[in-house]
């Protein structure tokens, strides 16, 4: 029998079902995990999303032909029997189970297990073959829980106000900055944002999410309101010209890659917060034990050396695929790409 | 009641925690003033036990490696239970060693917190070198088990490498000033030197009135930059003292109580690595102090940086060594005759002293670093091409007025080099860098081309600012063609001009050369892989520089 997902240039494809899951390149039928730009790419026929997903992939990728569900609602494509799944990485993110002809499959897209009171709460869901993420697939990744990483970015802010200075968090628009800003919503009345996170968290709003309206600062916000203030920026405004408004000011990052002591160095920020939306090692390890499943895909990420360790240690057989979908961190961080976010929304 | 006492208990921090805490901020600052507050604050806060060791270890003096790193990984993997070459893997992740383990131990519970100061453990660390494997495995699996995240990646840091900080000694010297009573050329004086951070007492380094005097202790050096604007802006050319720039170890001669010290501008004591000089220990003055170049040379002409190098790197040095490369101190200055400080004196002065010192007898050990003659800027920079010829570096520009400054000053000082040697070439290989570039392929090797094949010839890692090293990283990671451990083979398409400052024969090297000081001048976005330098070209630097 072949198998029910099989690894096409354009990405994970469903014969049976006559759909892809993740698409990086234009298709007819594309499900959708979630709505990072790795994940999410422009051009297909019709989108099937978690409703949540939905708000974001517009704003996003423009008018297209969606169609949402709901979680573990069941629907039939093909035969093939299709439900959603929290996967606790981002509002509205999921996993995808497929299963036919007495098989399961599940497409994890990108997890993380600890509940974040926004993004859903990450449910295992038992399977024959499991295709996991591997972003921070190594033992060096190991999360402290997210209460002790709020406390250090708090304490953080609180340092700087008493040094008069300005506290600018890094942080990726969509998921990172949701969660960050539920985090310190008590620490300061008012919080100021970059034009891309301001729209973002108007989009949720909009779309109905109990959220906290930030401040978009524009060119004609006055210096002298963000004194010693808390700005929350995407990784694209890092080290422009849009920061020296805020000056004097210190950066923080929050990022799982700041788990490592170099990177924060690497990027000449003051402070990192190793946050992170995906699943450390040993969640890794525990998802894939509670999935049951015999047989791993492990993807993008650190998939060659999850994958061996899975097969040695006799968890699963596993083997690594090489996919399109790059950490979201790395994309999106991309030097080569040309940062249109800084000009468009100053 | 009760309740308070109990927390006042939990916040007591102890030296290693505050140590952790110093490394955590001097690591994550980028602006040398937080630095400098940041060691101010350790300095008022930290026991004084402790105070003495991080002079000592921020000074490059630790103790000796009790445990080897293997033997560490070994435990590491045991406690925690993965394979080997994942730990492989972490590392080429990671970049540093000490943050590896400190990160793959970082889920093993503290079961007993001790609260011990940092000298407890370097003291510690002394009394295991000599004691057999298991009495340190007990010492160094119990630690860690005593240890939060940050007290371990800098326990193990202690034990295996050293400390990149970013923290010049004239930092800590001025945050020390505004810790004790004394100025800053006095602490670096102080701190500077042979001492031992097992038997000396804070206060016996830094107290007001030690008694402790140590005759061989070196001045802090003054360095000059290099020259940023064009000569004939320094003025007239008779206000200046203009000598060659030599290629070898810039270091400071000393007898005091008739005894020789050699330092090193790395604050090394080197005497016993030459013994061409023990000869001086005789001829010098008592209580003089010298500045100028270690330096191989031949006649008194200078020998290229290659043979000291060599030489350097033996432990028992051959009677032929000593005829084909005889070490020879280059003098240039005098910062102390007669027990007296000459620092302050002008430069002409100094000079004249030194001149009549070194001329009063004869040695071939030590001769003076000659003046060049000029009468215009023009001359100058017209005997400054034929540096290269004389296996010089360029000049060196003085104010003959000047006094002798602390560390790196601009104004009264200026070096003058010529221009490095360039060569195209285009990258083959990428590795991951280490410390603050740990994540991102820094570490490139470059060929030249050979007919059709393409031969590798050197490795180059800095020249090139943040943004150039992260689209190159963008690069690799998307053009590898092979991968083989951390090391990434490239599609042969990114260009650099390499520049360096010397060559020499090789035969440790495909293409028979070694470079001197390779670095990325400029990546050639121009040019492509048909448009780079070949071997020949090579080869005939060789035969034109090399020597
Ligand atoms: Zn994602
Ligand atoms: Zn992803």
């Amino acid at each position: 029998m072949a198998n029910l997902i099989s690894f096409t240039d354009k990405g994970l494809f469903c014969e049976a079902g006559n759909f892809y899951i993740d698409p990086w390149q234009p298709v007819e039928r594309a499900l959708i995990t979630h709505a990072h730009s790795d994940h999410a790419k422009y051009g297909n026929r019709f989108y099937l999303c978690h409703k949540f997903a939905k708000p974001i992939l517009q704003l996003r990728l423009g008018h297209n032909h969606y169609q949402t569900v709901e979680w573990n609602e069941t629907i039939f494509m093909n035969g093939v029997k299709v439900s959603f799944h929290p996967a606790g990485h981002i509002i509205g993110s999921s996993q995808i189970r497929l299963e036919y002809q007495n098989e399961v499959w599940v497409v994890s897209g990108d997890y993380k297990r600890e509940d974040d009171g926004i993004s859903g709460k990450f449910e295992p869901v038992k399977c024959n073959v499991f295709i996991t993420e591997s972003t921070f697939g190594l033992p060096i990744f190991q999360w402290k829980p997210q209460q002790e990483i709020y406390s250090d970015i708090i304490n953080w802010i609180t340092k700087n106000k008493e040094n008069g200075k300005a506290s600018i968090l890094i942080a990726y628009s969509l998921g990172k900055s949701q969660r960050v800003l539920q985090a310190i919503k008590e620490t300061t009345q008012t919080i100021f944002a970059h034009g891309a996170i301001y729209n973002m968290q108007q989009t949720f709003i909009d779309a109905g999410w109990k959220l906290n309206p930030v401040v978009r600062i524009t060119p004609e916000t006055p210096k002298e309101l963000l004194k010693e203030t808390v700005v929350i920026a995407p990784p694209g405004a890092e080290g422009t010209s849009w920061m020296k408004k805020f000056y004097p000011y210190s950066i923080g990052v929050c990022s799982g890659w700041m788990q490592v002591r170099g990177n924060a160095r690497r990027r000449n920020v003051d402070a990192g917060f190793a946050l992170s939306d995906h699943a450390d090692w040993n969640s890794l390890i525990t998802t894939v034990k509670e999935t049951g499943a015999e047989k791993v895909f492990v993807t993008h990420g650190f998939q060659a050396a999850f994958s061996r360790y899975l097969n040695e240690k006799n968890v699963a057989i596993s083997a690594e695929v090489k996919t399109q979908f790059g950490d979201e961190d790395e994309e999106t961080n991309s030097p080569l790409e040309i940062k249109n976010e800084e000009a468009e929304n100053v | 009641m009760n309740n308070h006492v109990a927390i006042e208990k939990s916040n007591e921090i102890s030296g290693l925690q505050m140590f952790a805490e110093l490394v955590t901020e001097l690591s994550s600052s980028t602006k040398t003033n937080d630095k400098l507050q940041s060691l101010v604050d350790y300095f008022a806060t930290a026991p004084d036990a402790d105070k003495v060791w991080v002079i000592a270890i921020f000074s490059g003096r630790r103790p000796r490696r009790a445990v080897n790193s293997r033997l560490m990984r070994e435990w590491c993997l045991e406690i925690i239970g993965i394979p080997d070459w994942l730990f492989t893997e972490c590392h080429s992740t990671v970049g540093d060693f000490s943050e590896t383990l400190a990160l793959l131990l970082s889920e093993v519970e503290v079961i007993n917190r001790q609260n011990e100061n940092l000298c407890f453990y370097l003291e510690k660390f002394i009394q295991i070198e000599k004691e057999n494997e298991s009495v340190k495995k007990k010492f160094i699996v119990e630690s860690w088990q005593q240890m939060n995240s940050k007290e371990k990646f800098v326990f193990n840091k202690l034990i295996t490498g050293s400390f990149r900080v970013g923290v010049s000694q004239k930092t800590i010297v001025n945050a020390l000033a505004k810790t004790v009573d004394l100025s800053s050329s006095v602490i670096a004086h102080r701190i500077s030197g042979n001492w031992d951070p097992t038997t000396t007492s804070f206060h016996e380094l830094l107290g007001e009135s030690t008694s402790l005097a140590d005759f061989s202790k070196p001045y802090p050096f003054y360095l000059a930059y290099a020259i940023d604007d064009v000569v004939e802006n320094l003025g007239e050319p008779d206000l200046w003292q203009a000598e060659w720039k030599w290629d070898g170890i810039r270091g400071q001669m000393i007898k005091r109580n008739k005894e020789l010290f050699v330092w090193s501008r790395g604050e090394e004591l080197m005497t016993e690595k030459f013994p061409e000089y023990f000869i001086l220990k005789d001829l010098l003055p008592d209580g003089i102090v010298l500045d100028g170049e270690i330096i191989p040379a031949l006649d008194g002409k200078p020998l290229p940086f290659a043979v000291l190098q060599r030489r350097i790197g033996r432990k028992n040095i051959s009677k032929k060594q000593l005829q084909e490369a005889p070490i020879c101190f280059f003098a240039y200055d005098l910062l102390e005759y007669n027990y007296e400080d000459w620092r302050e004196k002008p430069l002409t002065e100094r000079r004249q002293k030194l001149e009549e010192i070194i001329s009063s007898f004869q040695n071939k050990s030590i001769q003076i670093s000659e003046k060049i003659n000029f009468n215009s800027w023009d001359e100058l920079a017209a005997l400054r091409k034929t540096s290269r010829d004389k296996n010089s570096e360029g000049i060196m520009l003085k104010r003959k007025h000047s006094v002798y400054k602390t560390g790196r000053k601009r104004g009264d000082w200026w070096k003058w080099k010529i221009d490095p040697l360039t060569i195209d070439c285009v990258m083959v290989y990428a590795a991951k860098g280490s410390g603050r570039r740990s994540n991102l392929y820094t570490d490139y090797t470059f060929a030249v081309k050979d007919g059709e094949e393409l031969i590798t010839f050197t490795k180059a890692y800095s020249g090139l600012t943040d943004k150039e090293f992260a689209q190159i990283d963008y690069f690799v990671k998307r053009n590898s063609i092979e991968k083989f451990g951390p090391v990434r083979t490239v599609k042969p398409e990114l260009v650099f001009e390499i520049a360096f400052e010397g060559i020499a024969a090789s035969n440790r090297h495909k293409s028979g050369v070694a470079l001197r000081f390779p670095r990325m001048n400029r990546w050639r976005k121009d040019k492509t892989v048909d448009e780079i330098n070949t071997l020949d070209d090579l080869k005939q630097m060789l035969k034109l520089y090399g020597k």
